[in-house]
């Protein structure tokens, strides 16, 4: 009846995880009580978890990755003391097995559930108002894209109080992700996660993409489009090539484990450096797909905060391109020890330096938008400045990787480690945060405390620097990745200065935390009254802060790269329809929200083998679709006289503010 | 402006959203195609890679049975053919046409999908099932996804036909029938490549 699962399945005697367990339920019983007591239920049913509106989805999205960031830098904070402790006789307080599901559950849930969403939030935020467009393409399955990434998050979630998570690290290499070898349902809930986020990332992907291409305000070229937009085109290109892969790989693991297949076995014919080979070929676009809007967020923040138009427009929007296209015929440099001999390496080996390339111009760009400009110390533009020097540090460690002499050395040691959170955090964290703090007012209506933004970028950048340095020299000392213990007494002084970068770094996230609950508390002095609290150069800045749900009173018409740059100048920011129309927009439906918990059910009984439910599942995900399908009536008018009225309050408090 | 030319002019402006939504659906289900090619690439190329790791067990020259390879293929085929026929009915706005040749379609790929299970019953019976070695995992998988998505194509036509019964053939349920129509010519295509790649080359 309950297939494999029963009481034995909670893990009793660690008592870090049940207290980490008890924690999170504690926090969700004590959020539905303050929903309750509220009385909030209505407003949050009807407001949030229904909508269609892309400005609320992308908010939910970043508010679940805020959470799961700060659940990934616990897990970091457990790794990093084990490791500073755990030398010779002494053995940390981590036993292997519970350090190898932290160290999978931290690279899947840092990936999967931190920088995706909040990539995706950013570009579901920004996206429709630059083009000028009303909504998303599809705003239906945009609701269906977020609901199905959040089952991902519930499922890794409840893998730490129900059975385990996975061991094997975050790419599931077989054989050791064999049922052989790990028997437990930890491989299962990760690529059940992975399998489920991953279809609603698809929809995402194919939606924006479809948004870009086809919903831009009239005028809008696609040369004229800004750079962030672009980055997101880049994206979405790179989610509708790789995704589906993704979805195989992981599919064929699955029939492995439940079927007995020989895919990736060692008997039977299986080779697993094929599951090697099809993960890196969706790995490694993943890679430019974290990185590529962060790049999009520094260039608009360069070129608002300097005042000036970006440098090389053009350039930036070939080199975008020309990293989308590269990034997939690189993947093998992810395992140069395969042996696939020197002539494969060296192909692979160039087009990683080629890479570079494209990455280098844009650095170029900026400098040179920066240079003779007049730069706004402001906390976007910190974000951006450091990024600009640790990028460039992780991309050049990147490039000694990419010789594959070099490679064979380096490989799987501590160095990649320091390597790729160099260009993770230096590309996107550095970029979803910049991008927070640039279009936190428009999504909400008031800015975030500077002071305390700017004393949370040094700590930050601080204590990276202090966690990494450290680790790139044990990489070339020798120590491997993904151990919980060594014996070598050389490697005990860099690891304590490590932690202690951990301990900067977690005063910069309490900044973070600290600087959000001073910003709300203080809302009315923060206050965006005009709708461009920055001097803005894109459509986005034209309308209210928060805009309203429609967007746009009327699409606007574009003439120049920064098109409401370009009305500024022209004196015709201000200007109003002289006839006000009905907007034609989708209704919330609560289909998106059904879907998501039928995937649920889905999810969590194929993983512990409860056939029955895993049917009810499935066939319910189908039936809501269907029903939906059913349902004609999915448009409503926003009446005229309510548009005008919007922009009659809104044009009156923007004159107030200015005058 | 008279209030006969603002509702003339407000029809018309709803005329032009409703295309436009049509035409951004044809598109964007145009992507997801691409993104399904990638899909069944992965596949061809694990179907590349291990298509010859016969562990011991059986080849696909041992195992394939042309004969009834070629009535799925014929299956297949004509339901295209008649899947355009449905399509021209709808231009024609004949409903009766429409759900006649959809109906028609309908059987010919339920018989397609009977064919491929009674292909596979007969390998798994005969102990060649997909445990046997990496080729015949990597083969089932390859023409089970075919299949599975044939089989979601079929879903989506009997609900089709169920829509066009109730509703007749509106703006959406045309744009419904375009869509599963480009769905449906798809697999015809995959199933050509399969086809050729695994049975005509594992014959030969």
């Amino acid at each position: 009846m309950l297939g494999k699962l029963s009481l034995s399945a909670i893990p009793y005697d660690n008592p870090i995880v049940m207290v980490a367990f008890g924690f999170m339920i504690a926090a969700v019983i004590a959020l539905l009580i303050l929903v309750t007591a509220l009385r909030k239920w209505k407003y949050l049913w009807d407001e949030w978890l229904t909508t269609v509106d892309h400005k609320r989805i992308g908010v939910m999205y970043i508010i679940v990755a805020i959470v799961m960031g700060v659940r990934g830098f616990a897990d970091v904070v457990m790794m990093r003391s084990q490791l500073a402790l755990s030398y010779g006789s002494h053995y940390g307080y981590l036993p292997p097995h519970h350090y190898d599901q932290i160290f999978s559950a931290h690279g899947v849930i840092m990936i999967f559930f931190m920088a995706m969403p909040f990539v995706i939030g950013l570009i579901n935020i920004a996206v429709p108002l630059q083009i000028g467009a009303r909504d998303v393409a599809f705003p239906f399955m945009n609701s269906v894209s977020f609901w199905t990434f959040f089952v991902g998050v519930v499922l890794v979630n409840i893998s730490l109080g129900i059975g385990e998570f996975s061991k094997v690290g975050w790419m599931g290499y077989p054989p050791l992700s064999e049922p052989t070898y790990s028997p437990g349902v930890g491989v299962d809930y990760y690529i059940w996660a992975l399998e489920i986020a991953g279809v609603g990332t698809l929809m995402t992907g194919i939606n924006f993409f479809v948004t870009i291409i086809k919903m831009r305000a009239p005028g809008m070229t696609l040369m004229k489009m800004p750079v962030f937009t672009w980055t997101a085109l880049g994206t979405n290109m790179l989610i509708i090539g790789a995704f589906p892969i993704l979805t195989v790989v992981l599919a064929l693991l699955a029939m492995d484990r439940y079927l007995g297949t020989h895919f990736f076995t060692n008997s039977g014919g299986g080779n697993m450096m094929m599951y090697v080979n099809l993960f890196w070929a969706w790995g490694h676009p993943e890679v430019y797909i974290l990185v590529l809007p962060a790049f999009g967020v520094f260039s608009e923040v360069v070129a608002t905060f300097t005042g000036k138009r970006l440098f090389g427009y053009k350039s930036m929007v070939y080199a975008t391109m020309a990293i989308t296209v590269i990034s997939y015929i690189v993947w093998l440099h992810h395992f140069f020890t395969m042996g696939a001999g020197g002539d494969v390496n060296a192909f692979f080996s160039i087009s990683t330096m080629i890479i570079a390339v494209p990455t280098g111009v844009k650095i170029f760009n900026w400098l040179f938008t920066i240079y003779r400009g007049r730069l706004r110390l402001t906390v976007p533009i910190l974000w951006t400045l450091g990024f600009i020097v640790t990028f460039v540090w992780g991309g050049m460690s990147g490039v000694m990787l990419a010789i594959p002499g070099a490679d064979f050395v380096l490989h799987n040691s501590q160095f990649l480690i320091a390597h790729f959170h160099n260009v993770i955090i230096g590309g996107t964290v550095f970029g979803v945060i910049a991008g927070f703090t640039y279009w936190f007012p428009k999504a909400f209506g008031f800015k975030l405390n500077e002071k305390i933004g700017k004393s949370a970028f040094w700590f930050f950048i601080v204590g990276f620097y202090v966690t990494f340095i450290p680790i790139y020299i044990l990489g070339f000392m020798g120590m491997t990745r993904r151990i919980n213990h060594y014996t070598n007494p050389a490697f005990q002084a860099p690891m304590w200065v490590a932690v202690s970068g951990v301990g900067i770094t977690a005063i910069a996230i309490l900044l973070l935390i600290v600087q959000m609950y001073v910003s709300i508390r203080d809302r009315n002095k923060n206050r965006d009254l005009t709708g461009d609290p920055w001097d803005g150069r894109t459509l986005e800045w034209s309308v209210s802060s928060p805009p309203p749900h429609y967007n746009f009173a009327e699409i606007p018409a574009v003439r120049d790269i920064d098109a409401f740059w370009d009305m500024k100048k022209q004196g015709i920011k201000h200007s109003r329809p002289a006839q006000y129309h009905d907007v034609h927009m989708p209704k919330n439906t609560p289909a998106g929200l059904f879907v998501g918990i039928f995937s649920l059910l889905f999810g969590f009984a194929i993983i512990w083998h409860i056939w029955w439910l895993t049917i009810i599942g499935f066939i319910g995900v189908i039936a809501t679709v269907i029903v939906r399908t059913s349902n004609d009536d999915i448009y409503h008018y926003v009446p005229a006289e309510e548009v005008k009225e919007h922009d009659d309050h809104h044009a009156k408090q923007a004159l107030a503010q200015e005058v | 402006m008279s209030d006969e030319a603002l509702t003339s002019n407000l029809v018309h402006s709803q005329e032009h959203e409703f295309n436009n939504i049509a035409s951004t659906r044809l598109f964007g289900f145009w992507i997801y195609v691409m993104s399904d090619c990638i899909l069944f690439a992965s596949l061809f190329a694990t179907y590349a890679v291990l298509g010859h790791n016969y562990a011991g067990g059986p080849t696909g020259k041992q195992l394939f049975d042309l004969k009834g390879v070629i009535a799925e293929t014929t299956c297949l085929l004509v339901s295209s053919f008649t899947y355009g026929l449905a399509v021209l009915a709808m231009f024609r706005k004949s409903k009766n046409g429409v759900i006649g040749w959809l109906a028609l379609t309908f059987v010919l790929g339920a018989s397609f999908v009977g064919l491929e299970l009674n292909e596979f019953s007969h390998l798994i019976a005969e102990g060649n099932g997909p445990q046997r070695s990496a080729f015949l995992s990597s083969f089932f998988t390859l023409v089970g996804t075919h299949g599975a998505h044939v089989s979601t194509g079929l879903i989506w036509m009997a609900v089709l036909i169920g829509q066009v019964m109730k509703k007749g053939i509106t703006q959406n349920t045309s744009t419904r029938i375009l869509l599963l129509s480009l769905f449906w010519h798809f697999l015809d295509i995959v199933w050509i490549c399969l086809f050729t790649i695994v049975y005509l080359m594992g014959v030969l």
